[in-house]
């Protein structure tokens, strides 16, 4: 990268995790992996605050969820003492168990042990010990039309309903959003104690109330670092955009080629650009294959705020190609060009190192991944 | 008492048997995870129900309530279950 920084990709699959690293150019990685082989692994963030500690949230076939701990950028890792866990419930009442956590959140530089976290099914978890003891936030998890929105276990995934996309305004800690598959963005303006729905624009499958956050399924929401008042999201209805203060979602997927059209899982937006914008469309006609349209895989980019989007394949497989790429599946690094990266359900991992001009395979022949976080080693 | 460990849980204790106490399953399991730190968490949920995929037995007896009370002569297996590919 520019900036002169080693760069790691954090790889997390349905069987371990693994770690990509190359020098600045970005040209050549070095694995280092597997790690936790086996284990059923959702998410592996690097802390940006100190870029040594790693958390791993995994789980396996037949144990239980964990999360795993190293401060040493994975050579030795720990599990933590006390994994997300709900409360648990009073006698006669059937309580919920976490099956497995599904999203990691570093929280701001002004509080530097703090994480949250986001489960399957749906809970919200904060840390204040890098990782090592997690306690649940029972206002939000406990509260009865949360519990209503959230829904029961029918009504998520495939894999069960996620809380996802945990963000953190990096001017105010107190202020939260979240995305619940399905459930609806929420938002939290006091450190996760209450929460309100920001769901007005959005659209849901014909014919639901789409006043009714239960309907809602946002895949990915993201904040601009950049402008932390400018969110964007995929979501299962579409490419949004919402501009803060402001309330109302704009759908600025309107503007995809309509053979592409925009349903589609991850969104990265460009650390420094607020205009910037990557999508991977999915198709979703019909059954929802949820695989690349016409099997010919290609991200999509916005330089205009999502007012125009330019399709980015070179180097990608030109057809027969029917690839899935998860909500967690697609990052950037914060090198100058900017580096990107996905992974799909196929076990591939691919780099752009010009902001989607071109596309190189880092690696193949890996299990299932799930998610991809790329960070430089130095700030 | 012997306690039989199964494979994935041996990152927890090294052997595949390993002596623990107790007068119930649970006090069993609570024995068992003051030894080695974390282990009941991953066979037992935070509702006090065996995840999934995991199955005691005593004395080749498969029990699902964990107040099953025990003797110092038992033989405790815990057992994976299938869990897919």
């Amino acid at each position: 990268m520019a900036s002169g920084s080693d760069v790691v990709v954090l790889v997390a699959t349905r069987k371990g995790a693994w770690l990509y690293r190359s020098d600045s150019t970005r040209r050549g990685f070095r694995v280092d992996g597997p790690h936790f082989l086996g284990h059923i692994v959702s998410h592996v963030v690097l802390d940006p605050r100190d870029r040594r500690t790693l958390l791993a949230a995994a789980k396996t076939g037949h144990l239980g969820p964990t999360i795993f701990r190293s401060t040493d950028l994975g050579k030795t890792w720990a599990e933590a003492k006390r994994p997300p866990a709900f409360t648990k419930a009073p006698e006669g009442v059937k309580g919920r168990a976490v099956d497995h956590t599904f999203w990691l959140t570093p929280c701001g530089p002004s509080e530097p042990n703090a994480w949250y976290a986001g489960t399957s099914p749906q809970g919200l978890f904060r840390s204040d010990d890098g990782g090592e003891t997690w306690e649940p936030l029972n206002g939000f998890n406990d509260d009865p039309q949360y519990r209503l929105w959230m829904g029961g276990e029918q009504d998520g995934t495939p894999d069960g309903p996620k809380l996802h996309s945990i963000l953190v305004d990096p001017r105010d800690g107190q202020h939260l959003y979240l995305g619940m598959s399905s459930g609806g963005v929420h938002e939290s303006l006091d450190g996760g104690k209450s929460w309100a729905p920001l769901i007005d624009g959005l659209e849901v499958v014909e014919g639901l109330d789409a006043t009714d956050a239960t309907f809602h399924d946002p895949h990915c929401v993201r904040l601009c670092p950049s402008d932390p008042d400018r969110l964007y999201q995929q979501n299962h209805c579409g490419i949004y955009r919402l501009d803060r203060p402001g309330r109302t979602w704009q759908r600025v997927g309107k503007a995809m080629p309509g053979d592409v059209g925009d349903v589609g899982f991850p969104l990265v937006v460009h650390p420094r650009d607020r205009d910037t914008v990557w999508v991977f469309p999915m198709n979703g006609e019909t059954v929802w294959p949820r695989t690349s349209p016409g099997g010919r895989p290609a991200a999509y980019v916005t330089r205009d705020g999502g007012r125009s989007w330019q399709r980015q394949d070179a180097g990608l497989p030109p057809e027969q190609a029917w690839w899935t790429v998860k909500r967690q599946a697609m990052c950037s690094d914060q090198g100058t060009p900017l580096g990107l990266y996905l992974g799909t359900t196929s076990g591939e991992l691919w780099q752009s190192r010009n902001e989607g001009e071109d596309w190189q395979l880092v690696a193949r022949h890996l299990p299932e991944i799930y998610a991809v976080e790329a960070l430089g080693l130095s700030a | 008492m012997k306690v039989s460990i199964p494979s994935p849980l041996l990152s927890y204790t090294r052997r595949s048997e390993v002596d623990a106490e107790g007068t119930t399953l649970a006090e069993l399991m609570a024995d068992l995870d003051r030894q080695f730190p974390g282990l009941r968490f991953r066979v037992i949920d935070e509702q006090d129900r065996l995840r999934p995929h995991v199955r005691f037995f005593v004395n080749g007896e498969q029990i699902l309530d964990l107040s099953r009370k025990l003797e110092a002569t038992d033989s405790v297996q815990i057992v994976q279950a299938l869990s897919g590919g």
